[in-house]
């Protein structure tokens, strides 16, 4: 089923590459978010595989340098725009106030009963309302985001990574309203002028798409860890959750561990040891 | 027949160039968000639907609410309703323009829409809701164009319109159904988690559009010679009443699941709405005042002598319609966004450019029905004198 949507994802893509003639630049575009990350893929040996993607995270691990490091490391490195940035007024003249309510962010940190609104408990361990956890896009095994777009622009890949065509996205947000965990971010405003030092290898996103974490999909595909893996000093493990061997399903198999409103279904690829 | 828009009195052309300068106002508002993004709304992070959305689910139902008419005329051959029956069509048509519209002002990628048809995706909700919204408007165009158009002619309308007719009124169903579905099944939003919610969106629906419908019956009453009878005013007056009952009804049982359980995923947005939740409370005075309007409607019209009543009954019938407007505009869609899936409160009140770029869509859909219904009340004059 995953095999067959995808496939006709890149047909359509396919088929979207031949259709140039209509908005060159903007499918040029789209192949570069993450058409070029397939194909890399494909041809890189050293591409790291997996049958379905999982991490998981060491929360004790995780004090507030390390986390400020970790999503520094993932925002930079993606272009996500960071509203506090003072504007470079010659290079954008003109740019209006922001209103911080619509920020953009991939993963950052949330105290306990807000990262497990549902795991509220009034004699918690003291401990735990101080802890960071580290909150992301769960790659969920049923993603509701991805029955709710209405372009497939949001598509859950078969190695389980959920992930987006910037190119494709309406801006019609569904997906945000579908996700149970607050993951998704919508381009408000045009990111540019909030981006310090753009990162060539990354696309930048323009006004009025949806975004959030891709697992560092285009990293995996060169063989590389995922940016948060490299920021976090040990703290965050990602891996195969299919293979038994996996550090992960070690991690898994020795230690108690949680996901973010089990209940729902949705099965997130994120897990924390707490 | 389109002629007939062209010749009309003075205030007929005042009323057109006023809405002109709404449209044309709100054009303006929505080409610095069509440049500059919907930073310009009060749309957060947290809140990523708003005003336009919620605009669009009550004028949806204010669509569907035109099927009260046809149900009787058509199904029941209730003949009285034979003078307003094209006016539920056109009332129909014109609320699903603005709804069209609304959708686009909200699009992020205006420019993009087409994907919706080039990447068909029968899993997301919004592929249907698109599908049944066009199919709806299409078929109230043609249906009410081909029996105005014949009864300008002094002949009976086409057979084929009569399928038509009976298809448009599952469709009238199915697109308030399909609207809730756009909410109801994401499962982690408890305020619209709910098998009640497309029940209720038709009730408010049914009070709404033909609320909306006796309240034109008012200004054609007054600004054409034409009649379209007191005695279908009074009848769907009825229809509102039980509407707004049920809707109050379903509104109070799911009160009752919500507050009975005590889950709080569900509870926390309905506390919100009513009480405030965590001292954020910009919405109650509005929860409140709509629910005491469908009441207080309710109660009017459900007294024979205070429904018969000429000066009162569009009184009650605006306080249900706004009512109905004040619990799906405003609390409906910013009240299943708070709190946040994480449990964080960011409230919502929409910009003034954002109210500006939606009272310019109502414009342009005021400007459709001003144009529907002047064709349709005079070729009901002429017919009729
Ligand atoms: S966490 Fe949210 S955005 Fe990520 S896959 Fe799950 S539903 Fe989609
Ligand atoms: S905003 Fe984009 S990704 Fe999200 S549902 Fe709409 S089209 Fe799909």
């Amino acid at each position: 089923m995953m095999e067959k949507s995808r496939r006709s994802f890149l047909k359509v893509a396919g088929i979207a590459a031949i259709g140039l003639g209509a908005a060159p630049a903007m499918n040029f575009a789209a192949s570069d978010s993450q058409g070029s990350a397939a194909a890399v893929k494909a041809k890189n040996p050293d591409a790291l595989h997996a049958e379905r993607w999982g991490m998981v995270i060491l929360v004790k691990k995780i004090n507030d340098k390390i986390a400020k490091q970790i999503t520094h490391a993932c925002h930079t490195q993606h272009n996500v725009p960071d509203f506090t940035h003072e504007v470079d007024t010659q290079k954008f003249p003109d740019t209006r106030p922001v209103n911080h309510n619509q920020e953009i962010k991939w993963i950052w940190k949330e105290k306990f009963h807000y990262a497990f609104p549902d795991k509220e408990d009034e004699f918690l361990n003291e401990k735990f309302h101080h802890l960071p956890f580290m909150v992301l896009c769960n790659h969920c095994k049923n993603a509701p985001c991805v029955q709710a777009c209405p372009t497939r622009a949001t598509f859950s890949r078969e190695d389980g990574i959920v992930i987006m065509d910037y190119h494709r996205c309406i801006g019609c947000r569904f997906c945000m309203a579908a996700c149970p965990y607050g993951s998704r971010s919508f381009n408000f405003r045009d990111p540019q002028p909030f981006i310090a030092e753009t990162d060539p290898d990354f696309p930048t996103r323009s006004k009025g798409v949806v975004e959030k974490c891709n697992l560092c999909a285009e990293r995996l595909a060169k063989g590389e860890q995922p940016h948060c893996v490299e920021a976090a000093e040990g703290a965050i493990v990602v891996g195969d959750l299919e293979d038994p061997a996996s550090e992960i399903r070690k991690l898994l198999r020795e230690n108690y561990s949680i996901r973010r409103k089990q209940s729902l279904g949705t099965e997130p690829s994120v897990y924390y040891i707490v | 027949m389109l002629e007939i828009a062209t010749k009309g009195t003075k205030n007929y052309w005042l009323w057109i160039a006023f809405l002109l300068i709404v449209i044309g106002a709100g054009t303006v508002a929505y080409l610095d968000q069509f440049f500059n993004g919907l930073m310009i709304t009060g749309m957060s992070r947290d809140v990523s639907w708003g005003f336009y959305i919620a605009n669009f689910t009550f004028l949806v139902g204010v669509a569907a609410g035109g099927v009260m008419v046809v149900i009787p005329y058509y199904l029941h051959d209730y003949e009285k309703f034979h003078r307003i029956t094209i006016l539920g069509e056109f009332l129909a048509v014109a609320s699903l323009v603005m709804c069209l519209l609304f959708i686009i002002v909200d699009l992020g990628q205006p420019v993009r829409m087409l994907n919706v048809l080039l990447y068909p995706s029968p899993k997301s909700m919004l592929f249907y809701d698109m599908l049944v919204l066009n199919g709806y408007l299409f078929l109230n165009i043609v249906i009410g164009w081909k029996v105005l158009e014949a009864e300008r002619n002094q002949v009976k309308p086409p057979a084929w319109t009569k399928p038509l007719i009976y298809l448009s009124i599952p469709f009238a169903i199915g697109i308030h159904t399909v609207t809730a579905y756009l909410y109801c099944g994401l499962p982690g939003r408890g305020y619209w988690l709910t098998a009640i919610l497309a029940p209720r969106f038709l009730a408010s629906a049914f009070a709404a559009g033909p609320a909306f419908l006796i309240i034109l019956c008012y200004i054609i009453r007054k600004f054409t010679k034409f009649d379209p009878g007191w005695e279908a005013m009074q009848t769907l007056s009825k229809i509102v009443c039980y509407a707004v009952i049920a809707n109050l009804f379903f509104f109070l049982c799911e009160v009752f699941v919500v507050y009975y359980s005590g889950i709080p995923g569900h509870q926390t947005h309905l506390q919100y709405l009513l009480f405030g939740y965590h001292g954020y409370n910009a919405l109650v005075p509005w929860m409140w005042s709509g629910f005491i309007l469908m009441a207080v409607g309710a109660v009017f019209l459900v007294i024979p002598k205070l429904r018969n009543n000429y000066i009162l009954l569009p009184v009650a019938c605006a306080m249900i319609f706004f009512g109905a407007w004040i619990d799906k505009g405003m609390g409906m869609i910013a009240g299943g966004f708070v709190p946040s899936p994480l449990h964080h409160v960011t409230e919502y009140m929409p910009t003034l450019q954002e109210i500006i770029i939606t009272l310019g869509v109502y414009a342009a859909g005021f400007l459709v029905l001003t144009i529907l219904y002047k064709l349709a009340t005079q070729v009901k004059e002429e017919v009729g004198g």
